[in-house]
């Protein structure tokens, strides 16, 4: 099941993608990082260009180390709905969905993205590993799970001019592609996967080809965009887009259930903003029970989103109430060039005698190795920072 | 809802109905559906060659709880142990036999020394087992969250073994539970025979050898389940204790239905409402339990998909693959047993010369092989109830290991050559075996899982390991009778505290569902 590696493969620490050459011809930091056992830049250049290539012209990050199993099978819709939390009998052939599984304990092992890509035929992109956990869930289900991680290359090509980039790739019908739709399109003897999905909320899509398709893509793609601004990303610009989408990261702003090991530091899908995901009246999924009586019992942590004053990022900071009580922890932080506002997400703890309109964070921060305290306020948002309708219309725009 | 029945107890072994009959004696409308054609499981008596009868599967009746017989009035149903407890014979070639009786042993030459260290530590033994008795009718506390009722009863289980042993023997109990019996036998013994028959108390119906971590344990569990050492072999044999249970059970008002194997457990919303039987009938109660194994109950009738995955991995993960086999003959006289007279047939004979036969025997299993050697606990029923066959002849019932569930090349190859095996054992202390055995029946563990719906074939429905015991029973999270499934509970030797004809776990679960709601 797994991909054949070179027997020498070990003495690697971490396995090049397949756009490694053209990574690494563009990587002038040298900022190779380990994303889930392959070799990745957190940036190419300088992180503010990257990541205003994401919200001003057409921004291209390498998405391979992802996680991808192909589950096929007669009982695949069935197998999914028992897995994850949300209701996936709504999942039409052609859409993405995203979603969060749990053990039995009702805690999150990781989200993801399913693609339905026909009636019985399904991929899964995670953050984590999860062929083990699928061969778990498999038991009782007719289904048949392939590892297609290291088989299947990816891009992500977010931004307002991704869609006049890819207008010009000989992809006929993009411009009818909705968000969280998918198309296949035929490509030099294989094909193309373009799913109208990414992490940026903003107009974007991702670009799924068989690893030998991978360099020919990336050439392709960028002699598209030659004057649309296209630009090659790492994962650290990324990185302030998605919590200004508002999005969470697994491992940043919850440890997934299988690598917690003292009690209490996992967390359950209300835990961590994504109840919404949480569909009770399915009459069985794993974490059922227990998010039942969660949801009786009231849970631990609540995730917020949080404007704090002043402009100095409140990495893993404190948050307290009143400046006097312990309310929680920022888990992501970031200063939003776009939105011009100090941001972060942060998981408090849940006392039901403590308002949320009176929230300080302590935040850190030096200057020439002199360390400075500040409290800044925080306020709750509801609404994710950045979320731009351009991010949804169809057809989309030729920016 | 007008239910016709308030609850329904799939399958009708020894514990179905034991808790059938508590339930019924409470006042519940009961129906037990059992797949086979005669209620009992692996407790009855069944005709194996025209005329002659014999237990088909357990034979010997030394577990049953005296609560239970009490509660359920079982000897005025017909209970009939068959006299005082038989004695244990350890068969050796050249007839110098060792006699192992409740207190006392005597025979191949041991000394004054060893008789003194048997009784001293049988009384050791049960001391501690005894201390572990009670806890055999209760509930095993849960592990997490516990509560307070939890709690004290957590503390009550400690406190239970402490207070029974004292201080001095609670370190000694704390000392060997988790030892294994080949090295703690060799603490207290001289004799190699007396070794050899007690290591195989210690592994019957498992999967262990004398060597194993554990076998102390199983051997204090032998001893808890029975107390005294008795060992009877009931008038009729096993089928006349279940026809007790049954007669008990439906004078209390229980149904039941034999030749209705059920297909599944009826769910909705998650919950046990029923159930679906082969023919597709339907039938619905307020609450169903399981009699049948854990696998069979979650795997089949209700199906991992209806469970959350972490818990069916873990119920795929027990371990239930036998390694035990029941062998039937027709004796047409009593063959001559070298050094034993013809009245002494009667007792319970071992063949486990030393605790190194006992091992070499369990290591061809681990390879799939059957022994070559094999042990075997030998009765011939018929010495002492003539019942059992026709004026003169006898039937002979042995329980043979190791014979290995997943036997390489399968049983269907292998069979005749393995009775052969048991013939050839035997026939080293009997020299006319051969001349006296006429028909054969051998039940491999594969056998009695098609024949007795068991899975594996398993003695216990799991193995009786430390990581598979009370709270851990057949695991957590359904080791307190009830199961992940609202309204489904277990009664069977999967749960606590395991198998053996004891009527344990039919009486715990019973009282369980009694302290619950219907
Ligand atoms: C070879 C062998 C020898 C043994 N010797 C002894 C011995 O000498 N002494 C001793 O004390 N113990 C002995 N045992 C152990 C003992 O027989 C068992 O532990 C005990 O009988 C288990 O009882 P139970 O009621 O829990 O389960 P079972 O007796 O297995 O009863 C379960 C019942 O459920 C029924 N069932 C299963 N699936 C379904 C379905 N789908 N629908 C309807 N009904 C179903 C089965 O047919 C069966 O009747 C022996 C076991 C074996 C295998």
């Amino acid at each position: 099941m797994r991909a054949q590696y070179d027997k020498e493969h070990f003495r690697q620490h971490s396995l090049p993608t397949p756009f490694h050459p053209r990574l690494a011809e563009l990587s002038q930091g040298s900022s190779w990082h380990c994303w889930k056992g392959h070799l990745s830049p957190a940036y190419f250049e300088n992180v503010e260009l990257e990541y205003f290539a994401i919200r001003n012209a057409c921004s291209v990050m390498d998405l391979s180390p992802m996680c991808k199993y192909r589950i096929r099978g007669q009982d695949a819709e069935a197998f999914f709905d028992r897995m994850v939390t949300r209701d996936m009998s709504k999942l039409k052939p052609g859409r993405v969905g995203y979603s969060v599984w749990c053990n039995d304990q009702g805690k999150v092992i990781d989200d993801g993205t399913i693609f339905r890509f026909a009636e019985h035929d399904y991929r899964l992109c995670a953050y984590e590993r999860q062929y083990e956990w699928l061969k778990i869930s498999a038991a009782g289900f007719e289904v048949d799970i392939t590892e297609q991680t290291e088989e299947i290359a990816a891009l992500t090509v977010q931004g307002p001019t991704s869609f006049a980039v890819l207008n010009k790739m000989d992809l006929p019908g993009l411009e009818t592609l909705k968000p969280f739709g998918i198309m296949h399109f035929p490509y030099h003897g294989g094909e193309l996967m373009v799913s109208r999905t990414g992490f940026t909320a903003d107009l974007g899509y991702e670009l799924w080809v068989e690893a030998s398709k991978a360099l020919t893509l990336w050439d392709e793609l960028f002699e598209a965009g030659r004057h649309h601004g296209i630009r090659a990303i790492g994962t650290d610009a990324l990185d302030i887009a998605r919590v200004e989408a508002g999005f969470i990261q697994a491992a940043d702003d919850f440890t997934p259930a299988n690598h917690t090991i003292r009690k209490d530091h996992d967390r359950s899908p209300f835990e961590i903003g994504l109840g919404w995901l949480v569909n009770l009246e399915k009459p069985n999924f794993t974490g059922r029970k227990a998010l039942i009586r969660e949801k009786e019992k009231g849970s631990r942590y609540r995730l917020v989103k949080l404007d704090i004053d002043g402009n100095k990022p409140a990495h893993a900071s404190y948050i307290f109430h009143d400046r006097k009580k312990l309310a929680g922890a920022v888990t992501s932080a970031v200063w939003s060039p776009t939105c011009k506002q100090n941001i972060a997400l942060a998981s408090l703890e849940v006392a039901a005698d403590h308002p949320l309109d009176d929230l300080w964070a302590e935040v850190y921060y030096q200057r020439e190795l002199h360390w400075n305290r500040v409290w800044l306020r925080c306020r709750v948002q509801d609404k994710p920072f950045w979320n731009p309708p351009r991010r949804r219309a169809t057809p989309p725009g030729l920016f | 809802m007008t239910d016709r029945y308030d609850v329904l107890i799939i399958g009708a072994g020894h514990n179905g109905l034991v808790c059938a009959a508590y339930l019924a004696k409470a006042g519940w409308k009961v129906l037990v559906l059992e797949r086979s054609d005669q209620p009992g499981g692996a407790a009855i008596t069944r005709e194996f060659a025209p005329g002659f009868r014999v237990s088909a599967c357990a034979h010997i009746l030394h577990m049953l709880q005296a609560k239970v017989i009490r509660d359920l009035n079982l000897k005025a149903h017909g209970l009939d142990l068959g006299g005082p407890s038989i004695d244990t014979i350890a068969l050796a070639e050249d007839g110098n036999h060792l006699t192992i009786r409740q207190r006392s042993i005597e025979g191949a030459q041991v000394t004054a020394a060893e008789k003194a260290a048997y009784a001293a530590f049988i009384e050791r033994m049960e001391r501690h087992a005894k201390a572990l008795a009670p806890q055999l009718l209760k509930t095993p506390p849960r592990l997490a969250n516990a509560g307070l009722a939890n709690a004290m009863q957590l503390a009550g289980m400690g406190w239970g073994i402490r207070f029974g042993l004292g201080k001095k023997r609670m370190q000694d109990f704390l000392r060997i539970v988790g030892m294994n019996i080949y090295d703690l036998l060799d603490e207290v013994f001289e004799s190699e025979a007396l070794k050899g028959a007690l290591a195989l108390d210690a592994v019957l119906g498992s999967a262990m050898e004398p060597r194993m971590p554990g076998t102390v344990l199983t051997y204090l569990y032998r001893l808890a389940g029975g107390l005294k050492s008795t060992l009877t072999l009931p008038k009729g044999g096993m089928g006349s204790v279940t026809a007790a249970l049954a007669d008990a059970a439906t004078t209390f008002g229980a149904e039941i239905r034999t030749a209705v194997p059920v297909e599944r457990v009826l769910l909705e919303g998650g919950r046990a409402v029923g159930v679906v039987l082969a023919g597709g009938e339907e039938l619905r109660a307020l609450s169903v339990i399981s009699n049948a194994d854990p696998k069979t109950t979650f795997l089949k009738l209700v199906g991992a998909r209806n469970l959350e995955a972490g818990f069916a991995h873990r119920i795929g993960n027990l371990r239930a693959s036998g390694r035990t086999a029941k062998v039937h003959m027709v004796l047409n006289s009593l063959p001559d047993f070298t050094g034993l007279e013809q009245d002494a047939l009667g007792n319970r004979l071992i063949v486990a010369a030393s605790r190194k036969y006992v091992e070499d025997a369990f290591n061809h299993s681990k390879y799939g092989e059957y022994s070559d050697q094999p042990v075997m606990e030998i009765t011939i029923p018929s010495v002492a109830d003539p019942s059992l066959a026709p004026a003169g002849k006898h039937v002979l019932s042995a329980i043979v290991q190791y014979a290995p569930f997943d036997l390489k090349g399968g049983w269907d190859a292998h069979k005749d050559s393995f009775v052969e095996r048991v013939v050839d054992v035997i026939s080293a202390y009997a020299p006319d075996f051969r001349d006296k055995m006429t028909l054969v029946e051998c039940l491999t563990p594969v056998d009695i899982e098609r024949e007795f719906g068991m899975t594996g074939g398993h003695w216990h429905h799991g193995e009786l390991a430390l990581d598979q015991l009370f709270m851990m029973r057949p695991t957590y999270g359904t080791a307190q009778y009830r199961t992940p499934i609202d309204g489904l509970y277990l009664c069977g030797a999967g749960a606590h505290p395991g198998g053996g004809v004891m009527g344990a776990a039919g009486h715990n679960a019973a009282q369980a569902i009694l302290a619950g709601d219907k």
